[in-house]
């Protein structure tokens, strides 16, 4: 990465966790209700991956944690917040909620809450992007516990015998809600899951963003160079609870304090700081212009909108009658 | 108008389709090379090609996953899903994914999607293989039910299930593959929405779909003949959405109404009918509306029992009659 890159991530970094904080506060007040999700922790993970990737050209598809990585493909902050807030400016006209951030103008295919739903969707808008005949790839974000379904393998075959440009990223952070990894799941290292499919992979730090950015290259490069798919794990942590009620009695005190020695955000200031690229000075006044940015953009953008209409409450649960009446009706021109 | 197969007719609709479209594919378990468990997508490989007609791994979940997926970008796949009991494997993908994503995504994905399967019982097939699913999925918001009678329903089903932008589900039956009718020579669309009045009658109307409209047509005619009953017949091939219009329309004509079918009873196309009679006409009624319905058992393997489980069109003679206070 380059250097004016790397001030730019720390930057979106930055932004990513003061939103998610700022999710929680709001969750508090009763703002956002439903589940939450937040990925303080495992910043590094989405954005060294989308650094080498082409964000808003490749399709990204997730889980339910899914704000930062739909912000990061594009999505505006403010129209994320509102989806929060069930607004009717939302990104999904608030009738999706948390775990279904979409941004389908920026290639954003949105959250999904099931699991390993999202594995052979991924594998599917591969399949699309190889009869189109495009240089897109897809590329599919899930956790560690997700690989645990059994769907994980039917799309790693398929993925692998149909050589489909779609690339994989386990982010392992140790845990899928109260339960560790290995309590879980027979091998700790999730890479070695695909060796298999004869699909490559690898495993690196995932909190080192330049680490990340390094095997994503690699990874990126192979999948768009039309070898089939990539399976990159990224080691990581998340600091809050899995959704919002967990006192995180599975975990100790000790072993998160190790973790957040690690940060993410941490780990690259200070190495621009070292570097001489920036000074401490520098990063307080980003996160100081990043809250300012949050209070009165993104907060005031959702407070202000409106609720969507209790009269549309049918709209987008089928294609638009009048677009499809020949096929309704049988009388096609 | 040629006289040929069911099977012939599904797989006329997805040639037409496919050589129309590029972006048109189908894929399923031994659909290629093999041609389909039904012959529904014969010769189809060796027209169009491993890329477009896929034969897949053994993993209901993953290509019912994947063709919704590559739906979003666009492609219209038809997925054949082998046997309607092993579409349970794929419910959490057509469910979760394909009939809810416009709506959770407030309208701006579409999983123009078509699956396909052969339901109803046949033969002593057991208890995992002769499941009725209809009723599962006609409850399902954001997903499109059409089940066809006859060739000409299956082709022109199929024809504008692969172009409506909606997921729609086409529930077959394995033993309806080989029967021969109508179809027209000329390209055909049959609407995705509504109901038919196969025969018209004026004092009961029996409700059908798919296999049950044969029954209900046979006994319209014993109807008539024996016991000077005029008998109308509808064929409700859209369960989802059923066509309340055309249920209010015929039983405020006829006043009464019976309604089959080969699923069980508790939960779907009865109920849904009846519960839409009470919400529609209610004061038509001139006697309480009956339904006959397979018994509710997992489906025995034993000949005899098998034929106890499922109704024919004596039930519903039998039911009618009953109506009528002759029985
Ligand atoms: C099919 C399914 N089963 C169970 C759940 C409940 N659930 C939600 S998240 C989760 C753990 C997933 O852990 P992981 O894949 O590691 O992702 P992480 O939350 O750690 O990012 C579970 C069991 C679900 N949403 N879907
Ligand atoms: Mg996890």
């Amino acid at each position: 990465m380059k250097l004016e890159d790397k001030k730019r991530v720390l930057r979106e970094m930055v932004l990513h966790r003061r939103f998610e904080e700022r999710c929680y506060q709001a969750y508090i007040e009763r703002k956002i209700g439903g589940f939450l999700h937040l990925y303080p922790g495992q910043e590094a993970c989405c954005n060294g991956v989308m650094e080498a990737a082409r964000p808003g050209h490749d399709y990204v598809i997730t889980g339910y944690r899914d704000h930062v990585h739909a912000i990061k493909c594009g999505a505006d902050p403010k129209r994320v917040m509102a989806e929060l807030y069930g607004k009717e400016t939302g990104s999904s006209k608030g009738r999706g909620g948390s775990m279904h951030i979409f941004d389908v103008d920026k290639r954003f295919m949105g959250g999904y809450a099931l699991v390993g739903g999202p594995f052979p969707l991924a594998a599917g808008m591969a399949k699309a992007i190889q009869m189109k005949g495009g240089d897109e790839i897809a590329i599919c974000f899930l956790g560690d516990a997700a690989n645990n379904q059994g769907v994980f393998h039917e799309t790693m075959n398929m993925a692998a015998l149909w050589k489909l440009p779609v690339l994989f990223v386990c982010e392992n952070n140790l845990y899928g809600i109260g339960t560790s990894i290995e309590r879980s799941t027979a091998v700790i290292h999730q890479h070695k899951r695909v060796a298999a499919y004869n699909i490559p992979a690898a495993e690196c730090d995932g909190q080192d963003i330049d680490i990340v950015y390094q095997h994503a290259r690699k990874a990126v490069d192979h999948v768009r160079g039309g070898n089939g798919p990539y399976f990159l794990e990224l080691m990581t942590y998340r600091y809050r609870g899995h959704s919002m009620s967990d006192s995180r009695g599975y975990r100790t005190r000790e072993e998160e304090e190790l973790w957040k020695q690690r940060d993410p955000i941490f780990i690259l200031r200070d190495r621009l700081i070292a570097e001489g690229a920036m000074s401490m000075a520098d990063f307080e006044a980003i996160e100081k212009e990043t809250d300012a940015y949050i209070e009165n953009e993104v907060i005031k953008f959702a407070e202000d909108s409106p609720e969507p209409r209790v009269e549309d409450l049918e709209k987008y649960v089928l294609a638009d009658r009048e677009t499809q009446l020949p096929w309704l009706t049988g009388k096609a021109a | 108008m040629a006289n040929i197969m069911y099977w012939e007719a599904i797989q006329r609709a997805h040639d037409e389709e496919m050589a129309r479209d590029p972006l048109v594919i189908c894929m399923g378990e031994d659909i290629g090379v093999a041609g389909g468990t039904y012959k529904a997508t014969k010769g189809l490989y060796e027209k169009y090609g491993p890329l477009r007609v896929i034969d897949t791994p053994i993993s209901e979940g993953g290509f019912t996953g994947l063709g919704i997926g590559a739906s979003f970008l666009g492609v219209r796949p038809v997925i054949e899903i082998m046997s309607v009991n092993f579409a349970w494997l794929a419910m959490d993908q057509m469910f979760n994914s394909a009939a809810k994503v416009r709506y959770m995504s407030g309208g701006q994905l579409t999983a123009p999607c078509v699956f396909r399967s052969a339901g109803g019982a046949a033969h002593q097939l057991g208890a995992q293989h002769s499941a009725r699913m209809e009723k599962v999925f006609m409850g399902i918001a954001g997903l499109r039910v059409v089940t066809p009678s006859n060739p000409k329903q299956a082709y022109g089903l199929l024809k504008s299930a692969i172009r409506c932008d909606d997921p729609v589900f086409i529930n077959e039956h394995e033993l309806m593959y080989n029967m021969k009718g109508e179809v027209p020579d000329t390209e055909y669309f049959h609407p995705l929405e509504g109901s038919e009045v196969t025969r018209s009658g004026t004092d009961v109307t029996l409700f059908g779909y798919n296999i049950s409209v044969h029954w209900c047509l046979k006994a319209a005619e014993i109807l008539d003949k024996q016991y000077g009953i005029s008998a109308e017949v509808i064929d409700l091939y859209s369960l989802a959405p059923l066509d309340r219009e055309g249920i209010k329309k015929s039983v405020s004509k006829t006043h009464r109404a019976v309604i089959a079918e080969e699923d069980e009873a508790p939960v779907g196309v009865g109920s849904e009918v009846i519960a839409i009679i009470n919400e529609t006409c209610f004061f038509e009624l001139d006697a309480a509306p009956v339904r006959v319905h397979s018994a509710l058992v997992p489906q025995p393997y034993n000949h005899t029992l098998e034929k106890a489980t499922i109704p024919d069109h004596e039930d519903v003679v039998k039911a009618v009659l009953k109506l009528f206070g002759k029985a």
